[in-house]
């Protein structure tokens, strides 16, 4: 049992993901995360602001169930079957986060500084968390997809869109790291 | 009985996208500073076993568990419209460090905080269908 109680390597973890995309295929859908956003905006009533929110829901009902899924797999798998929730990230990248001052890198999940119920209470820290959802909810749906719709998805089904999108995904994240960071923390 | 299938779908990936630490906002950050391999490893092996397993179903037109055809649909050609889109999706998902699986996993593992993200992730995909037909696609 220890080693489903330690941290999955990437080559358990990433087929996994593949098989995934596969079982939904086979079963009749596809694999996209981000479309449930717009399923949350139409339910919401959305549908009057705006076409990409007019269709029936109930269509993607399926999609729900695997939200929920995901929010339940998360539950099992922080409280049922890990030991430990410190993230073994590289000692170059725990040294780097701490000259920007985030001091639980290497020993935590999450940075703190951002996710502790105490920096919800911190306007800036509510505010980064904001900005980051409202860009991946618009960037998301811009593009047409995430990273399960473009690059696992898409990419398997070799999509020259998906690849301009994915390139599209590391320009956007290496801007914030290399060029927006240092302006934030 | 069919929908139940989904559930089991998304608990699995669930567990894995939390063991495989891909919900972690430090190995988002550790994947864009290029320290470490972890995340290019779980990308890299998903697409390989991804792409062989679609062909499969494309050349052999293997029907889906239910007995009907599979329809993969291919995206529509555009350049503007993905790499904007894209940039943008980056430039949150490095900032949140989480994309639209991982964010609905750290709500199980606890992580309170990712409501904030996802309640604006649902604001942001509102704005785009309001702004859509300004941007250039």
């Amino acid at each position: 049992m220890d080693f489903i109680m330690k941290p999955w390597p990437w080559y358990v973890s990433g087929p996994l993901i593949g098989l995934v995309m596969f079982i939904l295929i086979m079963s009749g859908k596809n694999f996209g995360m981000s479309s449930n956003l717009r399923t949350f905006c139409t339910i919401c009533g959305a549908g009057r602001t705006s076409e990409l929110f007019q269709f029936d829901w109930k269509k993607q009902r399926w999609n729900l169930l695997v939200v929920i899924g995901t929010v339940i797999g998360g539950f099992i798998g922080a409280y049922f079957l890990s030991s430990d929730t410190a993230v073994a990230i590289s000692p170059e990248t725990i040294k780097n986060l701490e000259s920007l001052g985030f001091h639980s890198a290497g020993s935590a999940y999450l940075p703190g500084e951002l996710f502790s119920l105490e920096a919800l209470t911190q306007f800036k820290s509510l505010l980064l968390l904001g900005i980051g959802g409202f860009l991946i909810g618009f960037g998301a749906r811009y593009a047409g997809g995430c990273t399960s719709g473009h690059a696992i998805s898409g990419l398997s089904n070799l999509q020259l869109p998906s690849l301009i999108a994915v390139i599209g995904f590391f320009i956007g994240g290496l801007l914030m790291i290399y060029l927006i960071f240092p302006i934030l923390f | 009985m069919r929908s139940f299938i989904y559930l089991v779908i998304g608990i699995f990936f669930g567990i894995v996208m939390y063991k495989s630490e891909a919900a972690s906002w430090f190995r988002i950050y550790e994947m864009f500073r290029f320290d470490a391999f972890h995340m290019y490893g779980i990308i890299g092996s998903a697409l390989l076993v991804g792409i062989v397993l679609v062909q499969l179903i494309k050349r052999r037109k293997w029907q889906s568990i239910y007995g009907e055809p599979i329809q993969i649909h291919p995206k529509e050609k555009s350049f503007a419209r993905y790499m904007y889109g894209g940039i943008i999706f980056g430039l949150g998902w490095a900032l949140a460090g989480a994309c639209p699986g991982p964010m609905f996993t750290l709500v199980g593992a606890g992580y309170l905080s990712i409501l904030v993200v996802i309640f604006f992730a649902i604001l942001g995909t509102f704005v785009y269908g309001l702004l859509k037909d300004k941007l250039p696609h």
